[in-house]
């Protein structure tokens, strides 16, 4: 017998997802049993050890963690330190993250520190509760404590294992009510610890072991919700109406355009429209149908084709030479020869998956958010002052999002859906639309590099200067803790105040004579531009660094010298030298004539490059081999060859996907990533005008060489590869056609314009 | 303009008013809260929102309700459970092939319709099929694997 058809409800109940677990109310219900309970215990602050660690009295132990996941397991990496400095099974710790409720302020995920600099303060909190659990210990066994052991979270005299207490038992459901010394900072520099000394490295069992994530089956079975997943009562769909044309206000919205969508209306405050109704899908009509007229183009942008030459040509607002060394003019004069080259990279888009989306619940004396921003603590306090509420009356849960890869659109829907849930009075949820998503997200900034280097007789580098000049990475800061960061707070009068911020090459070549400096300039609109910069992953790395290690193969290449030996011979540091050799190594690169005496007569040529670079403490180096056809100019990135040292490693097997995840989307942004647009609009809108890899282009193969370090902290894995790949690349692409291509992306057309003209 | 709709959503007979323009996608989220199939594109470009129709992978976004009345639907969801998996979703767990994961209907859906039609497909054949389909993360290296080692499992 068919059943009966289910309604709408009954289908939710019977349905594989249980969302409600986000529902306001139910939140505390789920982390309740994971030992979140509120009551009893101290303020949510970064000296305590119970807003770190929990003990229940099933001996289970959760970890609040105030850094996030993405995605490549950084959960799992944080609940392997737990266990191991508490001495319990992996599977006992549960990791609790991204709730301002129930974790403290550690900065998000930001800038691959999620083990970096979060794990550190899980460390020395998880140490600080084994050793408080020994001293109740030895009190209730009457012994010191130097005779305990414990296994998996029991703790039992040594040589008389009958004399035992658990963890449960010793913490007896209570809290610990322990203070830890705090450096009373938040977000990134946040530390704090107790006096227990961690263990070493050759104590751990659980730390270097590949343990799988566990939230990946629930992905797999689609029963994880994600951010645009959550319901809430009442909640309204809401779509913005963003202006056709950069940088125009609304002038008049004719409501009555949408008068035949059931329930549809017109929500506008200052320069922000938007629209709400009942049904998502009446919202998305009502979005597309809606007459507004703007304000005249401005024409705030210059033609595409000069963008580089913009910012050639526009007047510094700051700029810094951190790297000068010995007298690079004086020395330049003296050598025997000169090379110079310019590198172009253009804007990108974050271009997430999907287009981001916020929930608001915001009353009159409270608020909450449910948002895929990576960083929930500040949009919270963006939400708060845009609201008007204290900071902590207002509550952000983030719910997994699209991969975000830094500040993309994220953190605007988050402010978005605030400001509408205010003037609404309901919750409302935002959903970008894909236009929204890739037109108006902020940009991985352009730039233009500029690299000089004077060689003597023998070939030896007497001077090396690189100076790059571009936007600066952050027009809108990477947290939303300020509406003036986000498009709801510049559409209402929030005037927007970039942050000047560049870089230099990351890297420990010894030159005699060294420069390296950097300038920014100006955005091209001073307030709600589509192409305002922020934060994409690993921010000016790929840039820089695709000029900076593209150059040191130009400058290996004039002094005739291999380009693995010739970088080699500059760097001096035994972990630099050991990357760069165990790549080459594995990649089983010999030293010959370069570029490729053998790369073919036919219409493919094949070649190799090399790439090398550091960023915060983690080295990298890259072997690409690359197929380039010479009648369609297409470039296949073949194979990469990376080794990678980030200190000790907490969980090889999750580092060598994340590390696999770097090199196939920097190959995206290098062969294919561009922002176009024209004088007053962004023409890359959606996935056929913001083409990104697909997978015929991603590698045959890629060979991972992971160098522990179980002697050094460890460092980040997040990003410090991106970095590396573009150069690898452009080096392998010179050495199978003897041809450079100094500017990002390296497109069949390029490819084929510089080859005719070589 | 709304009319009554029917529909079998993995295994299970649905129903829904709706307008029948309304995108597939909006029924299976909006309607029948079913979280799985993803908004990535609305466009018919990126594959977030895949599901099959009668066992053919189709793009819910563009596809209007009122045309896949009284059809077989299935998701992600239906595709195996944790008790029966589908070897694809297998393989995906063994080679932990997610980052976000919000990419993934896409490439499992599209997945499964290939090694149901091309038991052992090649490395080509496999890129071939799977055309079209966004992975931001960059996860196609961990994708060839598993698609290759359920493929494996099947035999
Ligand atoms: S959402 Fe349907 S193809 Fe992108
Ligand atoms: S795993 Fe994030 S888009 Fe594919």
């Amino acid at each position: 017998m068919t059943p009966a058809p289910l309604s709408r409800r009954e289908f939710l109940k019977a349905g594989a997802l249980v969302v409600s677990f986000m529902m306001p109310g139910t939140v505390g219900g789920a982390l309740e049993r994971v030992g979140a309970t509120t009551g009893g215990k101290p303020p949510l602050t970064p000296d305590e050890l119970d807003s770190w660690i929990a003990v229940l009295p099933d001996g289970r132990v959760t970890a609040f963690f105030g850094k996030m996941d993405m995605g490549q397991g950084v959960d799992v990496a944080i609940a392997q330190i737990v266990a191991d400095e508490l001495d319990v099974a992996f599977d006992r710790v549960v990791v609790v993250m991204g709730d301002t409720a129930f974790t403290c302020n550690q900065g998000g995920a930001s800038g691959s520190t999620g083990v970096q600099r979060g794990g550190v303060t899980l460390r020395y909190a998880a140490a600080e509760a084994r050793r408080i659990l020994l001293d109740r210990a030895a009190e209730k066994l009457s012994v010191e404590v130097a005779q305990l052991t414990v296994r998996d979270g029991v703790v039992s005299v040594a040589g008389d294992p009958r004399r035992r207490a658990s963890y449960g038992e010793l913490i007896n459901g209570q809290h610990f009510h322990h203070k830890l010394e705090w450096n009373k900072q938040y977000g990134n520099p946040l530390l704090a610890k107790g006096l227990a000394i961690p263990k070493t490295a050759s104590e751990y069992r659980i730390v270097g072991t590949s343990i799988p994530q566990r939230i990946v089956a629930d992905k797999v079975f689609g029963a994880l919700p994600y951010v645009t997943d959550v319901k809430v009562d009442g909640m309204l769909h809401a779509r913005v109406v963003r202006p056709p044309t950069a940088g125009c206000a609304p002038v008049t919205v004719d409501e009555s355009s949408i008068g035949g969508i059931p329930a549809a209306r017109v929500i506008r405050e200052k320069d922000l429209v938007a629209v709400v109704a009942e049904r998502e899908w009446d919202a998305v009509r009502a979005a597309a149908t809606l007459k507004v007229t703007w304000a005249q183009p401005c024409t705030p942008f210059p033609p595409m084709e000069t963008l580089h030459e913009h910012i050639r040509q526009a007047k510094p607002i700051g700029g810094g030479v951190p790297v000068n060394k010995g007298d690079v003019e004086a020395a330049l004069k003296t050598a025997h020869r000169l090379i110079e080259a310019e590198y172009e990279w253009p804007l990108q888009s974050h271009a997430s998956m999907g287009p981001a989306c916020a929930v608001a619940d915001v009353r009159a004396d409270q608020a909450t958010l449910w948002t895929g921003s990576q960083k929930p603590h500040y949009a919270r306090n963006g939400v708060a002052k845009l609201v008007g509420l204290p900071p902590e009356k207002v509550r952000a849960v983030w719910v997994p999002g699209p991969g975000s890869y830094g500040r993309n659109d994220a953190g605007d829907a988050a402010l978005d859906a605030a400001l509408l849930s205010k003037l609404t009075g309901r919750p409302v949820r935002v959903q970008y639309m894909r236009h929204e998503g890739t037109g108006w997200d902020p940009k991985g900034p352009a730039a233009v590099y500029r690299a000089r280097a004077g060689l003597d007789a023998q070939g030896t580098v007497v001077a090396y200067d690189f100076f790059g000049k571009g936007f600066t990475r952050q027009d809108v800061a990477t947290t939303e803790s300020d509406p003036k960061d986000t498009l709801a707070g510049q559409l209402t009068g929030y005037a927007p105040k970039p942050t000047v911020i560049f870089q230099v090459p990351a890297e420990a070549y010894d030159f005699a004579n060294k420069r390296c400096g950097w300038e920014c300039i100006a955005p091209l609109l001073d307030r709600g531009s589509p192409l305002r910069t922020g934060h994409l992953r690993d921010p000016l790395g790929p840039e820089t660094h695709f000029a900076s290690e593209s150059f040191i193969d130009e400058v290996a290449h004039a002094a005739g010298v291999d380009p693995v030996a010739f970088r080699l011979r500059h760097v001096s540091d035994p972990r630099h030298v050991a990357v760069i050799t165990a790549a080459a190594e594995k990649a089983g690169w010999t030293a010959r004539p370069y570029p490729n005496p053998r790369r073919g007569t036919g219409h493919v040529m094949t070649g190799r490059g090399v790439s090398y670079t550091e960023r915060n403490g983690t080295i990298v180096a890259v072997v690409a081999e690359v197929e380039v056809d010479r009648r369609s100019g297409r470039v296949w990135a073949k194979r990469f060859t990376v080794a990678h040292d980030c200190g000790l490693i907490i969980n090889p097997k999750g580092l060598e996907l994340t590390i696999e995840g770097n090199v196939v989307q920097a190959v995206s942004r290098t062969l294919f990533e561009e922002v176009a647009f024209d004088r007053d609009r962004v023409l890359s809108v959606d996935w056929a005008s913001y083409p990104i890899l697909e997978i015929q282009d991603a590698p045959e193969r890629i060979d991972i060489v992971l160098i522990n370090r179980p002697d050094v902290a460890s460092s980040g894995a997040g990003e410090p590869s991106t970095r590396t790949v573009p150069a690898a690349i452009a080096n392998a692409i010179f050495d199978a056609t003897g041809v450079r291509l100094r500017r990002v992306p390296i497109t069949p057309e390029r490819v084929r314009a510089a080859l005719a003209r070589a | 303009m709304s009319e009554r709709i029917r529909l079998v959503v993995d295994g299970k007979p649905a129903e829904l008013d709706a307008d029948p323009a309304m995108p597939l996608l909006y029924a299976l989220r909006a309607d029948l809260a079913l979280n799985n199939p993803k908004f990535g594109c609305g466009l018919a470009q990126c594959g977030a929102c895949t599901v099959h129709v009668d066992g053919r992978p189709t793009r819910s976004c563009v596809t209007p309700v009122g045309a896949v009345k009284g059809k077989k639907i299935t998701t992600l969801a239906g595709l195996g459970t944790p008790e029966r998996p589908h070897p694809l979703q297998t393989a995906y767990i063994g080679e932990q092939v997610p980052q976000c994961g919000y990419c993934l209907s896409g490439w499992v859906m599209t997945a499964a319709a290939l090694l149901r039609d091309t038991p052992k497909p090649s490395d080509t054949q496999i890129r071939q099929a799977l055309a079209g389909l966004k992975c931001r993360c960059g996860t196609h290296m961990a994708i060839l694997r598993a698609v290759k080692r359920a493929a494996g499992a099947k035999a």
